[in-house]
């Protein structure tokens, strides 16, 4: 038993530290800048795991096991209760054996249900697992309180019904919790909870004289709810033994009072992606001071960092069978990102920077916590070179452009998700999934009427009536169709987020943000490969209607050839180019929730089978069903002349107008990085580099062969931590559908010619 | 064997050019990634046209001019220019093929201008069979030169390609005259290329060629055979002899590169 140690809790928690600005008010960037040590060597220091650490993983690896074998993949559920911070008394894997404690429920892997963002949505996860609700609950919701899913709905109007049945706009959280709040963890372990109250109290305070409108009174409500929500932090950690109204005195505490904070947000809220931020560089500082207090060794310090990976790996929640078909294989996007360069210069690499990506090798590879390296070409050679070793090794980290974010968002932004940066505890956004640019298209062609049902779903628009297509004329269409769709979906986004403040506040995330905020609305595209390439078509070859008997084009017959996205054709990337641009900027011209910053992301998780399924035969000769690219890929086995062609197009994607971001994943053989392990690293460190400095964004490296993937199909068994990536995440790929699993099967892999 | 040797094999088809006048290859594709064509990750040009019909070849679909498109020269450089900054650090450009000195004019023009233009690092994947028609200078823009020696007995090399060794081997001794950084590669092909003595003699001959020139001859690539050239054959209605070899097994690999390795020879 590792009981919380008596010493530790008499020292000064702050000594050692050089003073600024950070010991009068919350700013943890400026303690990090005051305090942290970057490191610009290599990966020699570096300690394997522990017995005590193989012993924890043991366990769980057997109760992993039984996961997969269970019904759903759903170990447990306490569908007996509503969870909230304290819902559960303390829950272990080992408690005799944790240095870094508490799960989400009473039990590891045991997932509690969250009836706030919709019952409905509960109900059906527990059906699906033969699980019942606890009659009480549905009580509660049917006649005292009201759930997001249920506000949304009523303030949706037919028309955004229409577009979310018929696939053109998809995922949107409105039964869901929205995710993509990153709340600053760190706070916790800086100030302790009895400071953080204190400032919150204080930046209440402020509002007291203001004219009581709503804005205010909404602000002043939730003021008083994140203040509650640290006293039921306090609370929990109490349940386990830690008072952390204090502030962390030592390394091990840092690293749990974080957890606490970042449990407390897992047990109250499903958000699609519950991100932790960016926490290894502000632990090493208390790593650093142990070490030099003698308290601590690198073994051990590397032990804690394994426990804390642990406890994110099994982050959990109940989800239905059709989210998962959206976002399959289980994700909960514990996003940590990791590395940078600050902005005067020196990188954000410390050696926790390296003891993060360790756990890949001490713990084996797994899709989270979703780790996300921050490239710039200025890192320090030591690091990119042990990055690409664990790409090459474990397929299970991404990297995302410090050079293009930096300039937007400082150097003390997170990842929320995939490929969102935000700067940590001053900055949120309003999640918004994708809308169907391919389907557009055809509804540009169709006049409104979808391909599949044919049904009228926009109302107002003609038909294209010629059997080929002009060029001119589809854009025209396309354009006007465009702007109708951006309208319908930021509507619908703005019902989504005022119903999900209401109902469904991120009380404790939010707690651990400053009062004012940066909000932005991300909206985002699905299919822009097949948009671009089937406009392409359209132009540089023939592209003829086949028609049914309605007249409407449920086909098309291609005569010649042309340039597809991905192989940096000036002439379509151009057009996906402008495909961005225009749809960003119709997106801007809409007023949204809250005055957030409209955004938007390439990006479609793997949701682009979904996405694929819902949309007809499309003019770049797609077939209807046919899964899209994922994200800003080029459609499988177009790009035909190697990767760095197929990065070059999808790096003129430009960022400035999808400041949420613009993923692209990768996969090459290990034979095609080179023939021995020195050059695949060096090879693989130079085209990271070569991407970035080419202004490329978002990059998922999986390197693999197919056939490991093909008998992973066939022998789940076999590969129980098999990790590959897929658009912004990693997942089990045994936990994949069948379809999933093809889809990524049958994507471009870059082989030795 | 002298007296034929003097007189080079086969011959130079003369430079292709267009209406206007300008210097044309056949390109049969371009691959902007690739990694193990020479050192670092290589832009690799591949022309079209080879006087060799290796029973194992992986790309039957470059051995006839024709398969390739016609491009300029300009149009060439222009797309390799595309990637120069990312290739000059990264890596560089390679032509391979097909045969490269199939089409010696226009690809030492595109190694030229390159050169010039870049500053790429640049290498050629070649057997050498044609090399004897060109003078010492037509490899000065050349850094490295990539050398398929197929097989070191001159009878199983005639079998497995349908042309003689020497021409290859007159090849590397000039080479190392030269001075050239040089790769020897082979395609490791079991039942044709993986016979314990053929390699040991195969040894002994790169090794006595790297002490003539020492430094030049940087490393020894062992290819595995791969069945992913299959598919082309069949395609192109062509008999593939090879549709029930194996490919080599990893021990297999490691056996003939520790065979190369007991020289002192560097063998990946």
């Amino acid at each position: 038993m590792n009981a919380p140690d008596t010493q530790i809790a008499q020292l000064n928690a702050w000594r050692d530290f050089k003073g600024g600005e950070w010991q009068e008010k919350v700013a943890v960037r400026d303690f990090i800048q005051l305090n942290y040590t970057p490191y610009t060597g290599g990966d020699e220091f570096l300690a394997g795991a522990t017995a005590r650490t193989e012993a924890v993983w043991a366990k769980l690896s057997e109760l992993l096991k039984a996961e997969r074998a269970a019904p759903g993949g759903v170990l447990d559920v306490a569908a007996d209760r509503g969870t909230a911070i304290n819902a559960f008394g303390p829950g272990y894997i080992d408690e005799s054996l944790e240095k870094i404690v508490g799960v989400q429920t009473d039990a590891p892997l045991k997932r509690a249900i969250f009836p706030n963002t919709g019952l409905r949505m509960v109900q059906s996860s527990l059906e699906e697992i033969g699980r019942t609700l606890d009659p009480q609950i549905e009580n509660i919701f049917l006649r005292y309180r009201k759930d997001h899913n249920t506000g949304v709905f009523d303030a949706y109007n037919p028309l955004i019904r229409a577009c979310r049945s018929s696939g053109v706009i998809t995922g949107l959280p409105d039964a869901y919790g929205r995710g993509r709040i990153i709340g600053d963890y760190r706070r916790v372990a800086l100030y302790g909870i009895d400071q953080l109250v204190k400032f919150k109290q204080a930046e209440k305070a402020e509002t007291d004289d203001l004219a009581f409108t709503e804005d205010v009174l909404r602000l002043r409500e939730e003021l008083s709810e994140q203040v509650r929500a640290l006293g039921e932090l306090k609370e929990m950690a109490a349940a386990y033994g830690y008072d952390i109204g204090r502030p962390a005195a030592s390394a091990q505490e840092a690293i749990q009072w974080t957890y606490f904070g970042y449990l407390a947000a897992v047990k109250e809220q499903n958000g699609a992606a519950m991100s932790i931020g960016r926490i290894s560089t502000f632990l090493d500082i208390y790593i650093e001071r142990d070490f030099k207090e003698g308290r601590l060794t690198e073994a051990e310090a590397q032990e804690l960092v394994d426990d804390l990976v642990i406890k994110l790996r099994i982050v959990r929640f109940l989800r239905t069978e059709e989210y998962n078909n959206l976002y399959s294989g289980d994700p909960t996007w514990v996003t940590e990102s990791i590395g940078g360069m600050g902005k005067d210069g020196r990188t954000l690499v410390s050696k926790s920077s390296f003891r993060f990506l360790n756990t890949l090798f001490n713990l084996g590879p797994a899709p989270e916590p979703n780790l996300t390296v921050l490239w710039s070409a200025d890192l320090p050679r030591g690091f990119k070179d042990f990055c690409s070793k664990v790409s090459i090794e474990t397929s299970s980290i991404q990297y995302e452009s410090d050079d293009q974010m930096r300039p937007h968002w400082g150097d003390d932004y997170g990842i929320a998700c995939c490929v969102s940066a935000m700067e940590i505890g001053k900055q949120m956004q309003f999640f918004g999934a994708r809308c169907n640019l391919a389907k557009a298209l055809l509804y540009a062609i169709n006049g409104g009427v979808d391909e599949k049902t044919g049904k009228l779903v926009v109302p107002g628009f003609e038909a294209i009536k010629s059997d080929y297509l002009d060029y001119d004329e589809v854009v025209a269409r396309f354009d006007k169709m465009m702007d109708w769709l951006a309208a319908t979906y930021v509507k619908a986004l703005n019902a989504i987020h005022y119903m999900h403040d209401k109902y469904s506040y991120e009380r404790i995330e939010m707690a651990l943000h400053d009062r004012d905020i940066l909000r932005t609305m991300a909206c985002g595209i699905a299919g822009l490969s097949v948009a671009a390439d089937s406009l392409s078509a359209i132009k540089y070859a023939k592209v003829k209607t086949l028609r049914n008997d309605a007249g409407v084009a449920i086909d098309f017959a291609i005569e010649g050839a042309y340039p597809a996205f991905g192989n940096n054709d000036d002439r379509v990337d151009e057009i996906a180019v402008w495909l961005t641009e225009s749809f960003m900027n119709k997106i801007k011209s809409h007023k949204t929730y809250r005055n957030a910053t409209p955004t938007q992301s390439i990006l479609t998780i793997t949701s682009n089978v979904v996405y694929g399924k819902k949309t007809g035969n499309t003019p770049d000769g797609r077939r209807a069903g046919e899964p899209f690219a994922p994200g800003a890929n080029p459609m499988n086995g177009r790009d035909s002349s190697g990767f760095v062609a197929a990065g070059a197009s999808v790096a003129k994607l430009p960022y400035e107008a999808a400041l949420d971001g613009i993923s692209w994943t990768a996969s090459a053989t290990p034979d095609a990085l080179g023939h021995t392990m020195t050059d695949r690293v060096n090879n693989l460190t130079n085209c990271l580099d070569g991407f970035c400095n080419a202004t490329g964004f978002h990059i998922n490296v999986n390197v693999l062969n197919r056939d490991t993937l093909l008998d992973a199909m066939d022998h789940p068994e076999k590969y129980p931590q098999l990790t590959i990536r897929v658009s912004g995440y990693a997942v089990n790929f045994i936990k994949l559908t069948r379809e999933q699993q093809m889809d990524v099967i049958n994507r471009t892999f870059h082989v030795r010619a | 064997m002298n007296d034929v040797a003097n007189k080079p094999l086969g011959e130079i088809p003369d430079a292709v050019v267009d209406e206007q006048g300008r210097l044309c290859g056949f390109v049969h594709s371009v691959e902007t990634g690739a990694a193990v064509d020479g050192p670092g990750v290589r832009f690799v040009l591949f022309v079209s046209g080879c006087q060799f019909r290796c029973l194992y070849c992986h790309n039957p679909d470059t051995w006839k001019l024709h398969n390739g498109n016609p491009r300029t020269v300009d149009d060439v450089v222009d797309e390799i220019g595309k990637y120069a900054r990312f290739l000059k650090f990264a890596g560089g450009l390679t032509i391979s093929g097909g045969e490269p000195l199939m089409q010696a004019h226009f690809v030492r023009e595109v190694f030229y201008r390159v050169k010039q233009q870049y500053g790429l690092h640049t290498a050629l994947d070649t057997q050498g069979f044609l090399a004897a028609h060109l003078p010492d200078e037509w490899f000065d823009p050349v850094d490295l030169v990539l050398l398929d020696i197929k097989q070191i007995d001159p009878v199983k090399h005639e079998a497995l390609t349908s042309k003689p060794l020497w021409p290859t081997l007159d090849f590397a001794e000039r080479l190392m005259a030269m001075k050239k950084k040089t790769w020897i590669r082979y395609v490791l092909v079991p039942g044709w290329t993986d016979d314990w003595m053929d390699v040991e003699k195969h040894a002994d001959y790169v090794k006595q060629l790297s002490d003539k020139a020492p430094g030049c001859i940087e490393r020894v690539e062992v290819l595995p055979f791969h069945q992913m050239g299959a598919s082309k054959w069949q395609a192109l209605g062509l008999e593939y002899a090879l549709v029930d070899t194996e490919t080599p097994q990893a021990e297999l690999v490691e056996r003939v590169r520790q065979q190369f390795r007991a020289r002192d020879l560097i063998c990946c």
